[in-house]
């Protein structure tokens, strides 16, 4: 559960996000709107990067605003982000490891080797991430995102530049995120087709401004969210 | 905690096996090949080379310590360090200090003056930490200058009282002590060969556990990292610690190996040198460091007994960090075997040619591009 209230981020003139106002209950929530709109300065707002100008975030009874950066990744904000960044030179083990977590030793290596799995890389723990393709690295993210406890897994354009049988992969692990771990899991991504089959609700931004938020099917068939997207903006 | 789902994909068997049994084979190789090279650099070694480069490979030793902390530090963290001799110096001082005014084991003396160093260096360059890039590398070789005036001061202990340990008109200066089992040239070499392996070994612990990947998640991206919920500066901090201690641990090995040791003997220039000897050795590559220190202590040496003027030496480390800067960032080390290999692939080719009219022969086996080809960041 994630409530936004009149959350505004500005950039010296630029306004990224304007009173943004939006509430997820849970499972897997959609967040989509053209470039520039101001889904990724959302993400920065809530892993700490970014501080806005006003407004409030609470998640799970936690005031998320008040926590340090450093202290969100214990709390268990995860992100991935719009660049990939999977590290050539670790394993795809080290990579998931490398996740802040509160457990040690056995029930750590177990939590990794489970977060691993469940995504299904189809490569060894073992294996440099280097040798791996574009979809199984961009997995790697999403299991360092599902490992230790999550409860707040941001996905920044998880599948951008992926062939379609990838995506349907990527689809099947994002959507069951939230069943395996018990976290909300909001999805940034320009593949209508994606965040139709995985996102239950959907919330559509544009100019900074929140323009529509529901079902995802009625969300996607609205006149404004239309226009939006097609570029004739209406403010 | 996590069950299987439909999500998974389910992997061909051999593509999962695959790794591990490559791992292990390719660990068992490598410890052999190790073990034997150490075994060599040990024993045989000593008993090929004259005492003047039995004398130059102890430095080679210790220079291998300090290198290793420098490509600790640029390579997992980024920060370019101008300021390593001055740190070694200050081991060099500490551990001297000790062993002329305790009758401390000789190993006892350098876990000290690696602790010395790591307190005093972490706290110089605390500071210098928040900076990056080209400022960093300033602060740093202007502290340097600044330990390097202070040494020259107080100058280094040659057997004195004080804290200083300084006797100014000594006419006859001790020899700073060395190790009971290590009295002579060739059991000393041994003996700092024997504690560079000991660093090397603790900074591989220290790689292939967690500080290491955090380093190197730091090296990828510090947003990322931050997102990992990896805190930065106490990495930074720590690897900074590391490469204090074992370079301090250095400035140990040095003292007991030079038993005079003249505020002279550190110049901060050298550290732009160690620098550059660093990169071209190599600094993904804890080989690299033995690369680092072979350029900057034997080769030297070599020239001398040549007598070649060393100067040639400024030129080649120059053109050397331009190649290293221009086409081959992972060093020697990782330059040298591709062009080893592709040299094999071509003789190969050569001495396969086939027959005028004969099918084309099938591809080398030394050919670039096999799967698992190894990368420029391996440990
Ligand atoms: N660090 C920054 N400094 C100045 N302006 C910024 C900064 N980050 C983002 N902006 C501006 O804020 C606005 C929103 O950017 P944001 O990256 O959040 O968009 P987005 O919805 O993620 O777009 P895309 O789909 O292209 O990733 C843009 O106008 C952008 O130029
Ligand atoms: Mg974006």
């Amino acid at each position: 559960m994630i409530q936004v209230d009149n959350l505004t981020v500005r950039y010296g003139g630029v306004t990224s996000l304007d009173g943004m106002t939006l509430a997820f209950e849970k499972g897997t929530c959609g967040l989509i709107g053209p470039n520039g709109a101001g889904k990724t300065t959302f993400f920065n707002v809530l892993s700490g990067f970014v501080r806005p100008a006003s407004g409030t975030v609470r998640a799970f009874g936690t005031d998320l605003l008040a926590l340090p950066h450093f202290r969100r990744a214990r709390w268990g904000v995860r992100r991935t982000f719009q660049t990939e960044q999977a590290i050539e030179q670790l394993s795809v083990y080290d990579n998931v490891a490398m996740m802040a977590s509160s457990l040690r030793g056995g029930a750590r290596r177990a939590d990794v080797l489970a977060a691993i799995e469940f995504v299904g890389i189809g490569a060894s723990s073992y294996a440099p991430v280097g040798t791996l393709g574009a979809g199984q690295r961009r997995l790697v993210e999403v299991a360092r995102a599902v490992a230790g406890k999550p409860r707040l897994i941001l996905l920044d354009e998880p599948a951008a530049g992926l062939p379609d049988e990838e995506t349907a992969h990527l689809a099947a692990v994002i959507k069951s995120i939230p069943g395996q771990t018990g976290a909300l899991t909001i999805l940034v991504d320009h593949d209508m087709s994606l965040v139709s089959a995985v996102c239950e609700t959907t919330a559509v931004l544009d100019f900074g401004k929140l323009i529509a938020v529901g079902p995802t099917a009625t969300v996607l068939r609205d006149e404004h969210v239309m226009r939006a997207y097609l570029g004739t903006a209406e403010v | 905690m996590v069950q299987t789902t439909a999500a998974q994909k389910t992997a061909p068997a051999p593509a999962r096996q695959g790794w591990a049994a490559l791992r292990r084979r390719d660990t068992i190789t490598r410890l052999s090949v190790i073990t034997a090279l150490l075994a060599f650099t040990l024993f045989g070694l000593p008993q090929l080379l004259s005492l003047y480069y039995t004398d130059a490979m102890t430095q080679v030793a210790a220079y291998a310590i300090v290198a290793l902390g420098l490509g600790m530090l640029v390579g997992r963290v980024g920060l370019y360090s101008l300021g390593q001799v001055a740190v070694l110096a200050i081991g060099a001082w500490a551990a001297a200090r000790l062993l002329f005014a305790t009758g401390q084991p000789f190993p006892v003396v350098l876990v000290e003056a690696g602790l010395i160093t790591m307190l005093l260096g972490t706290l110089i360059g605390l500071p210098a930490l928040r900076l990056r890039g080209l400022y960093f590398a300033l602060i740093t070789l202007m502290l340097s200058g600044a330990i390097t005036v202070v040494l020259a001061t107080v100058n280094f202990p040659n057997g004195g009282g004080g804290f200083t340990g300084y006797n100014g008109g000594s006419l006859h200066i001790p020899a700073i002590r060395r190790p009971s089992i290590a009295g002579t040239d060739v059991a000393y070499y041994r003996y700092a060969v024997v504690v560079a392996i000991i660093m090397f070994v603790l900074v591989y612990a220290h790689i292939k556990t967690r500080p290491g990947r955090a380093w190197a998640a730091i090296r990828q991206s510090e947003p990322a990292a931050l997102a990992a919920g990896i805190n930065i500066t106490f990495y930074k901090i720590w690897a900074f610690a590391l490469a204090s201690f074992i370079t301090g641990v250095a400035g140990g090995v040095l003292a007991g190996a030079d038993r005079f040791l003249y505020s002279i003997d550190f110049h901060p220039q050298d550290s732009i040198a160690l620098l550059a000897v660093v990169l071209m050795g190599g600094v993904y590559s804890m080989y690299g460091a033995v690369i680092a220190a072979l350029l900057n202590s034997l080769l030297p040496a070599a020239l001398q007994d040549w007598g070649v003027s060393q100067d040639w030496l400024t030129i080649l480390f120059g053109i050397g960090v331009v190649q290293v800067l221009t086409t081959a960032p992972a060093g020697i080390v990782d330059q040298f075997p591709r062009d080893m290999k592709r040299l094999g692939g071509l003789l190969w080719r050569l001495v396969r040619r086939p027959a005028p009219g004969a099918p084309a022969a099938s591809a080398p086996p030394g050919a670039p591009g096999a799967p698992g080809a190894s990368r420029g960041g391996k440990a």
